[in-house]
């Protein structure tokens, strides 16, 4: 008898939930049964409600069982698990899933499929057919190729990806830097993770890419230090590619030389502004750096340095595959292609939806999420990280754009969701996002240092007064204060908090004990 | 359980391979963390003199990086995750005592788990879908 391949996700999320003990019940099993098994541990589908997901290989496809216990692998050997057969937690075909018939994966094509730590496995599931290609052209038209794409940042500022490499490209000098910014320190986020784990080839791919087309032979890696795993699949990514010759002197021949870094942080948020980054990769303090110079022209080392983002870098191989017009053609509005989402939070279906730009919140929170975990009303969601704004029932049919978010006051960041039910106490929330700004503050201004931490006493003390009058008094000042950090902060940390703040006030007046026409006033 | 290595009669060892790199600082002493569980006091001129930076540089480092310490830490580390996610799943009823030398307990801002909400680490292992009562068994069942 042939062995049977089993796919386990090794993605920490999938381990957070057990995947590693039902990795070992089932060898340990089918050892004692006498099976010949073989588990491929994988990244994740990205069905993470599901998880501890794994996945058969039949002769029919690969069937997938969810939610499964190490206490579940007897009952599922005996009912037929390596022939896929019929059991209580088995899904069919992970393809047919409602989940993910219908997403568009253009990042995630290979997340969940492929062993992250095989490079011939990602050859022979599409991967490096981009830079194939890309060595066949001149930089400048490699350049034009990620500018007809309409790629912006994926990070969360949304700044278009062609027009930076441009600069980068055009700035004369013998050391250019690509740094990927892996410092993902969203709550609600995990993209990022997720590729890296899943499919850290498409990464370097993308990164190998960018640094043939600007003309950079170097690339380093900034990846927060809370996500070990990550860091183990990029080493082994990495050594992979340098044995392979797709990294190295000269990059599968053709004279170019790239070269990637791994650098771990030490636990700053900061440290994912991108400057803060470079000084933090150049080994000092997360301090945010005055713009100009754009890293573009002086960056890391004071070199011209292009600084993307995970996703961003890991949209660049299939933007080369398939050509800039292919994933152009997805999107709405000037946000074109895909993006992948994640939902979070008190939701039933939290996972990873990759789809063209212009689904609405709506369709992402109750047709893909199901509404909420606890089964309550929806309350708010936050959308895009600690910095993005509290959206209601009454924006849910917003398309997702970056330029209609901004219109409602809002931001899509990185595409992390956090959803809350009707217990969410929007005072509370409204104060932590003013201590997560006190605490991460780089310090170097005062409105966003000094200001966070009054804003956390000015909400206290909205909170606790019992006079509607001191109330109100105070929300004015939580206002003026939230003016000053808006248009006194150097960077989104400072400048962006009052989002999350001012929505959740002016959104829930009533938690706050003042009338809603005070909140017109401003 | 966080590494806890003796001191090397030459510091220096911990980190020599280290000492070309561009912008080795924070690499070097998160190297000295790996291995020591936290960078002692007296390696701050020492790693100074090595990279050949001021002791306020280096202490200017320190202290910038949450996970960075100067004192050694508790046998056990359980760090709980307070970002908005987790908030949502009902964290705010995941509360444990530290016990001094023993159990360390910290607030982390997003494992990327939020989709596994609340999610928690203890001595590196992930936990996702955490209650207060298999937080409560995680910790007892922590070894001496
Ligand atoms: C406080 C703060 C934190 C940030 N954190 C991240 C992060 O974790 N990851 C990221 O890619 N960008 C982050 N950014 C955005 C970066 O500054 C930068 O815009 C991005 O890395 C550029 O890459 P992109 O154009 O591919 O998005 C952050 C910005 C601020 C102000
Ligand atoms: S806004 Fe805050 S984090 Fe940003 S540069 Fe100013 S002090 Fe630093
Ligand atoms: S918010 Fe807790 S893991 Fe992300």
């Amino acid at each position: 008898m042939s062995e049977t391949v089993v796919y386990v996700p090794g993605d920490a999320a999938a381990i957070a939930v057990g995947a590693d003990r039902v990795a070992q019940a089932l060898q340990a099993e089918a050892g004692a049964r006498g099976l010949a098994l073989r588990i491929v541990r994988t990244g994740s589908r990205g069905l993470l409600w599901l998880e501890p997901m794994l996945e058969v290989a039949t002769p029919a496809g690969r069937i997938a069982y969810g939610q499964v216990a190490e206490a579940d692998v007897p009952g599922l050997l005996d009912a037929g698990l390596l022939t896929g057969g019929a059991h209580a937690l088995r899904i069919g075909a992970p393809e047919a899933h409602p989940y993910l018939r219908d997403q568009q994966r253009w990042v995630f094509a290979r997340s969940g499929i492929v062993d992250p730590a095989s490079l011939d496995d990602y050859l022979a599931h599409g991967g490096y057919r981009g830079l194939r290609r890309a060595l066949g052209m001149l930089p400048a038209a490699m350049v034009a190729e990620v500018e007809a794409s309409g790629l912006r940042g994926r990070g969360g500022a949304a700044f278009p990806t062609g027009i930076k490499w441009r600069t980068v490209l055009g700035a004369n000098a013998t050391q250019k830097y690509v740094v990927c910014n892996a410092d993902e320190g969203d709550s609600g986020s995990y993209s990022d993770r997720m590729l890296m784990e899943g499919d850290p080839c498409a990464l370097i791919e993308g990164m190998t890419i960018a640094g043939v087309a600007v003309g950079a032979s170097e690339g380093w890696i900034y990846l927060r230090s809370e996500y070990p795993h990550a860091k183990r699949a990029l080493e082994t990514a990495i050594e992979g590619a340098v044995r392979g010759g797709y990294l190295g002197n000269s990059v599968l021949g053709s004279g170019r030389a790239f070269h990637l870094r791994l650098r771990i942080g030490a636990g700053a948020y900061v440290c994912g502004e991108e400057t803060a980054l470079l000084e933090s990769l150049e080994g000092k303090r997360g301090v945010v750096r005055a713009k100009p110079p754009l890293p573009a022209i002086a960056g890391l080392f004071g070199r011209p340095t292009l600084v993307n983002n995970v996703v961003t870098l890991a949209s660049v191989p299939a933007i080369f595959e398939h050509g800039a017009a292919a994933y152009a053609a997805l999107g709405s509005g000037r946000s074109r292609g895909t993006l992948p989402l994640q939902l979070a939070g008190n939701v039933k279906r939290g996972g990873l939806v990759e789809v063209p730009f212009g689904i609405s919140l709506r369709a992402l929170i109750q047709d893909y999420g199901g509404g909420t975990a606890s089964g309550r009303p929806v309350k708010a969601v936050q959308a895009g990280g600690p910095l993005g704004a509290y959206l209601t029932e009454r924006d849910f049919d917003l398309p997702l754009d970056y330029e209609a978010y901004a219109a409602r006051g809002a931001l899509l960041g990185h595409g992390g969701f956090v959803v809350f039910d009707d217990r969410a106490d929007m005072p509370k929330l409204a104060r932590y996002a003013m201590a997560f700004c006190a605490a991460e503050s780089c310090g170097k201004c005062t409105p966003c240092r000094i200001g966070s931490t009054r804003g956390v006493e000015v909400i206290d003390r909205i909170v606790g007064a019992r006079a509607v009058e001191d109330r109100t008094r105070n929300v004015v000042l939580l206002r003026e204060l939230c003016d000053t950090m808006t248009h006194g902060s150097l960077c989104a940390l400072g400048g962006l908090t009052p989002l999350p703040v001012l929505s959740a006030l002016d959104k829930f007046p009533a938690e706050f004990g003042i009338a809603s026409d005070a909140v017109a006033g401003s | 359980m966080t590494p806890q290595d003796a001191s090397p009669a030459d510091p220096r060892v911990l980190f020599a391979d280290l000492i070309g790199e561009p912008g080795a600082l924070l690499p070097v002493l998160l190297r000295i963390q790996a291995r020591l569980g936290f960078v002692p006091p007296d390696y701050v001129p020492v790693v100074a003199e090595a990279l050949n930076l001021s002791r306020a540089d280096v202490q200017g480092v320190l202290s910038f990086y949450t996970d960075l310490r100067s004192e050694p830490p508790a046998r056990h580390a359980l760090r709980i995750c307070r970002a908005e996610a987790c908030q949502a799943m009902g964290s705010d009823a995941l509360q444990v005592t530290p016990v001094p030398g023993r159990l360390e307990v910290e607030p982390v801002y997003c494992l990327g788990l939020c989709a596994c909400a609340p999610a928690v680490v203890i001595d590196g292992a992930l936990h996702g879908r955490v209650t207060p009562e298999r937080l409560a068994t995680f910790v007892a069942d922590l070894p001496e």
